[in-house]
Order: structure tokens, then sequence, then C-alpha cells
């Protein structure tokens, strides 16, 4: 088997645990945006277009609210730019590869694809083909998405009631961070960011998820700076 | 339709958000600082973190301590679980079959 297809099946195998979490909440957006007054192929064509769930949840809702376009473009925005810092976060493992591959895997990069890549990248350094990795779960999560939003818009009112089955996503999660938890800063920056995400947790357009984040990296940097 | 608008700008947004740094810091337009690299090395732990505990210790909007919160107990246990095994499946089996059984039990 060559490289680049053994990073890339590799990264679908890391993405399988999500999946199973990705598929119900896919599902519930469709029938959502369905309730929400969108057509079927404007439910799909935002799932294809913005790809990215939450804030996918909360256009569906505000075209509901009758809310004017600009506010939800800038709402949009606002829920979607926790992913300034994954870009950040990958950029330095990307940045030998074409154009052409960072504006694929730009438009890939969602929570769900992040978190396994990263951590790979970090275990195994940067190697030719790593980003077939990110493709792999990226895509292998695109195509999940798809499919299950359309179940969502076909099955819609009659989705069998809540199956737990979302709660895979967070356990894949632990499963995927626990293990690097080594370090002093690092247990730290973990701590902090959760602690802060709690006491945040009312803030709209998730930006309690920004600042957790925020507060832990800085937590994490100071402690590893004053060592 | 000007949904179809609102998602074509949105998705073109959330596009240029996605692809903005990996554009400017890979392209060596910009040399990135010793700190920031530092930095980023705190992305995955202090997110991934904020994404997890409200999913264990927040319930239909309340912090929510109970023994009632089957999230939280089966969240434990999967943190233990992933702390000693190490091992991807056998963490999330642990925690979704707690989930199950504690959801049939309270």
């Amino acid at each position: 088997m060559s490289e680049a297809r053994r990073n890339f099946i590799g990264g679908i195998r890391a993405e399988l645990p999500l999946l199973i979490g990705v598929f119900p909440f896919g599902m519930i957006y469709g029938a959502l945006a369905l309730n929400a007054g969108l057509s079927n192929a404007a439910a799909q064509w935002m799932s294809s277009v913005i790809f990215a769930g939450s804030s996918q949840f909360v256009t569906a809702q505000l075209v509901n609210d009758g809310a004017p376009m600009l506010v939800i473009i800038i709402t949009i925005a606002v829920v979607n730019l926790r992913h300034m810092l994954y870009s950040a976060s990958l950029a330095p493992y990307l940045k030998d590869l074409s154009l052409r591959w960072k504006i694929l895997l730009s438009y890939l990069l969602t929570d769900e694809a992040y978190a396994p890549s990263i951590l790979y990248y970090e275990k195994e350094g940067v190697q030719t083909y790593k980003h077939w990795f990110l493709l792999g779960a990226g895509f292998s999560l695109w195509f999940t998405w798809q499919v299950s939003t359309a179940f969502g818009i076909f099955l819609g009112a009659s989705i069998p009631a809540n199956l737990s089955l979302d709660f895979a996503l967070p356990l894949t999660f632990i499963a995927m961070i626990v293990p690097v938890l080594k370090k002093r800063p690092t247990i730290a920056a973990a701590l902090s960011a959760g602690g802060t995400a709690l006491l945040a947790y009312n803030l709209p357009f998730k930006l309690g998820l920004i600042l957790a984040a925020f507060v832990g990296i800085i937590v994490g940097t100071l402690l590893e700076e004053r060592k | 339709m000007t949904i179809w608008l609102v998602v074509i700008i949105g998705g073109l947004i959330t596009f240029g958000i996605r692809f903005s740094l990996i554009y400017l810091l890979g392209e060596g337009k910009f040399e990135i600082p010793e700190t920031l690299r530092k930095a980023l090395h705190y992305v995955p732990p202090a997110v991934l973190s904020a994404i997890i505990f409200p999913e264990l210790f927040i319930r239909d909007g309340n912090f929510d301590l109970a023994l009632t919160n089957t999230r939280l107990l089966a969240g434990i246990l999967a943190v233990v679980t992933a702390w000693f095994s190490r091992n991807t499946l056998l963490t999330i089996l642990v925690g979704m079959a707690a989930l199950f059984l504690l959801q049939w039990l309270v």
C-alpha cells in the first residue's frame, strides 16, 4: 500500500468514532432546517457550502426568526471564528503543500477533522504524505455530514428519539486528549480552558469556547515560559 | 431567494477563516514568533477541553454536579479509562456502555 493511501485510511480510521456522534447531529440539522422553513435543496446546500455544524444550526434558527441577512452572516462568522485557531495550529505542518492542497484542506477543516489530525502531526512530525491523513479525516466527515443531512431532510420529524449517540463526540475527544496530558503546563491548559468554558457557557455565539481556548493557551504558555 | 446568497457569503467567510492562517503563516509572509509557536501547542488541549467540559457538566443549560448527571459520571469513567488504557476504542465503549447503564438505572 502506498504511503499516501496508508495515511488516507489512517485518517478515516481515526475519524470513525467521531462519525458515530456526527451522524445524528446531521440528521437533526436536516430536520431542523426544514422546520425553520428552508427548502430541501437549501438545507443540503448549506451543509455542503458552509460545512460547519453549529453555525448551520444557528443559521436555520435565525432564518426561522426572520433575522436580517447581515445579522445572519455576522453570526456565522463569529460562530466559526474558532477555526482560525485551528488554521494557525495546522499552518506549520501544511506550509510546504501546494496552494490547491491548502484550499482543499481548509475547506475540510472542522473541529472533528482538526482534532485527530493535529494530534497525529504532533506525534509523527511533518513527513511527505501526512496531509493525506487530514484529507481522510476531513473527507470522511464531509461525506457523513452530507449523507446524514439528506437522511434528516427525508426522515424529517420521524427521526427516532434521542439515542444518546451524540455522546460519542465528547467521548472521542476525551480518548484523544487524555493521553496527551503528560506535562504540567498541558494539564493546566486543559483544566483552565474547561473551567472557563463552564463559567462562560452563557455567552452567545460560542464566544465562551473561544474565550476558554485563549485562557487555556495563555495559561499553558505562561507556565512553560516560567520554567 | 436570499437564503442561497446568505449561504454563499457565509460559506466564503467560513472558508476564509479556515484558510487565513494556513495561507498567511504558510507562505512565509510572516515568520512565526517563538512564543506563538509554543502557544499553538496548547490549542488542542485547550479547545478540546473547552468542548468536553460543558458536555459533561452542563445539562439543560444548568451546571449539574448531581449523581443523576449520567453524562458526567460516564465521562469521568471514560477519562479514567483513557488515562490507564490509552486506547481510543476502549474509552468510547466504556463511556457509551456506562451512559446506557446509568440512564437505565437512574
